[in-house]
């Protein structure tokens, strides 16, 4: 199977911080890989660095043979995301989003046309197509952004924390379209969570990072054997240890804050 | 040019969709064309100054244009916030292009806000002194709209919230505007005070407009024009440069 992300030695030093410290791993073609690991621990930097939103301090990330560093407008066109935060227009309406997307991708009017719609129907959003986004409930929106990063046919869809904040139904469904698309289309899904039945119930291929590097990598299986420990949940902590990481989270973040402040 | 251009129609979409947003700007300025225009009126007049109404509305027109202009530049920050940013920066598409896109929608949206005023400005009483003036005064409209979305723009690449948006109101906006000839000719102000109006790019706006709707000038229509090219210039490369800078 072809590697569709390949890391190597990647770092990112935010001043004296170090928030991703030498991290290696690989992501077959057509796998669905979790990214765990507790808050602080480098994830969102690293998801960060993979697509193209921050250039590493060192090492090489390469996305479907792609080194990222050089050809970025070609890798930003393998992948699709959906980030942590909403990131959509509340003032435009499903459709415009959508729409503005396919023009800022370069797809063709008459490919994104019918694949709009035919992405709304796979999202069931087709009733909502005219209506403004502020009007959406929290999963409908996660559904559009789901439509959205599809929209120009990616090879890898970039997940972080896709069901967080959402009811049990809405994140099964979600799963539903993210299992399927996989199934259908070949997509490798990279994503992130915090709930480890979650990642062990659609995972293939696990990475657990903490402190900025790799703890474990492998099936969730393989973990729970590494660790000797009967679910991913319980690996996972014995893998991170499973003191409350919020103080030291706070501190770096605040320390990248105050860093991006007075950066200029 | 379709990046830019999608770019530029949701710039539009967003002004024409908040109706209590135009409707709410556009109070303002009627309010100053009211109280100072008829206000005032009569005592300029017998200062020798002639028609304040006729003085004033350039000055309003450019006020609308600058604020319109300067908060669709800081409009960023709430792309920032709201998340919407990084899907473009994300996007296989350059920063100098979304910068652009932004920009010129910005600056669209700022003139068609002055043209609004302009238009209410004709309800008040104003006459502009010939038609012919109308194109060029909508250059100039535009080319502060450019200056001013591209100067909001820098300042919103480098903040890192709203908090600093009370701070911009007080120190850059309100100067820019009380400190230009808008409200006062600057024939026979304090040396100071002139020297101020004059480092101030609102003051040839205004002028401009005013020697093409009213026939008055103070610097002329020709350093007018070069001023505001050159600040605009100045400006968007500065503006380009901290937005190609952004780091989410």
């Amino acid at each position: 199977m072809a590697e569709m992300v390949e890391v190597a030695n990647l770092v990112k030093k935010f001043k004296e911080l170090v928030a991703v410290d030498g991290v290696s791993f690989t992501v077959g073609e057509g796998e669905v890989f979790a990214f765990l690991g507790p808050n602080g621990a480098g994830k969102s930097t690293t998801i960060k660095m993979l697509t193209t939103l921050l250039s590493p301090t060192s090492g090489s990330i390469k996305i479907d043979g792609f080194e990222v560093a050089d050809h970025q407008d070609e890798v930003r066109k393998k992948f699709g995301i959906v980030f942590q935060d909403p990131s959509l227009d509340d003032e435009l309406t499903a459709f415009e989003n959508l729409e503005f997307h396919a023009e800022i991708y370069g797809v063709a009017r008459e490919v994104y046309r019918p694949r709009i719609e035919e992405l709304l129907k796979f999202v069931e959003l087709t009733e909502r197509r005219d209506d403004q986004v502020k009007t959406f409930s929290g999963g409908m929106k996660r559904r559009l952004e789901i439509a959205r990063g599809l929209l120009h046919h990616p090879r890898i869809f970039f997940l972080d924390e896709p069901t967080q904040g959402l009811d049990p139904q809405t994140r099964n469904r979600l799963w539903e379209y993210i299992l399927d698309l996989n199934k259908k289309e070949g997509i490798t899904i990279f994503f992130t969570t915090h709930y480890m039945e979650e990642a062990e119930k659609v995972a293939r291929q696990v990475a657990v990072i903490d402190r900025g590097k790799i703890a474990a990598h492998g099936t969730a299986e393989e973990l729970k054997k590494l660790t000797e420990k009967d679910s991913l949940e319980e690996a996972f902590l014995q893998l991170t240890g499973k003191s409350i990481r919020d103080e030291e989270v706070s501190g770096a973040d605040r320390m990248r804050q105050h860093h991006a402040l007075w950066r200029r | 040019m379709r990046a830019i251009y999608i770019l530029w129609l949701r710039q539009l979409k967003r002004y024409v969709r908040s109706r209590s947003r135009i409707v709410g700007s556009l109070g303002q300025p009627l309010l100053f064309m009211v109280a100072l225009g008829f206000g005032f009126g009569p005592v300029f007049a017998k200062a020798g100054n002639g028609n304040y109404i006729e003085f004033l509305i350039p000055g309003i027109i450019s006020m609308s244009v600058l604020f319109t202009a300067l908060f669709s530049g800081v409009e960023v920050i709430w792309d920032k916030q709201f998340g919407f940013l990084k899907e473009t920066l994300v996007a296989p598409i350059s920063r100098l292009q979304i910068m652009i896109g932004r920009t010129l929608g910005g600056a669209t949206v700022a003139t068609l806000q002055g043209t609004i005023v302009f238009l209410i400005s004709l309800l008040v009483g104003f006459r502009p002194i010939g038609w012919w003036g109308l194109p060029g005064a909508w250059g100039i409209m535009f080319l502060m709209a450019l200056l001013f979305t591209a100067l909001g723009t820098a300042i919103a690449s480098v903040l890192e919230d709203m908090q600093g948006f009370q701070l911009i109101m007080n120190f850059l906006v309100m100067p820019l505007f009380f400190l230009s000839g808008a409200l006062f000719p600057l024939n026979g102000v304090p040396p100071a005070l002139a020297a101020v109006a004059a480092a101030d790019p609102v003051s040839y706006g205004i002028d401009g407009m005013r020697v093409l709707l009213t026939g008055s000038a103070h610097f002329g229509i020709v350093t007018d024009l070069l001023i505001l090219v050159t600040i605009t210039a100045i400006l968007t490369t500065i503006g380009s440069y901290l937005f190609s800078r952004i780091q989410i």
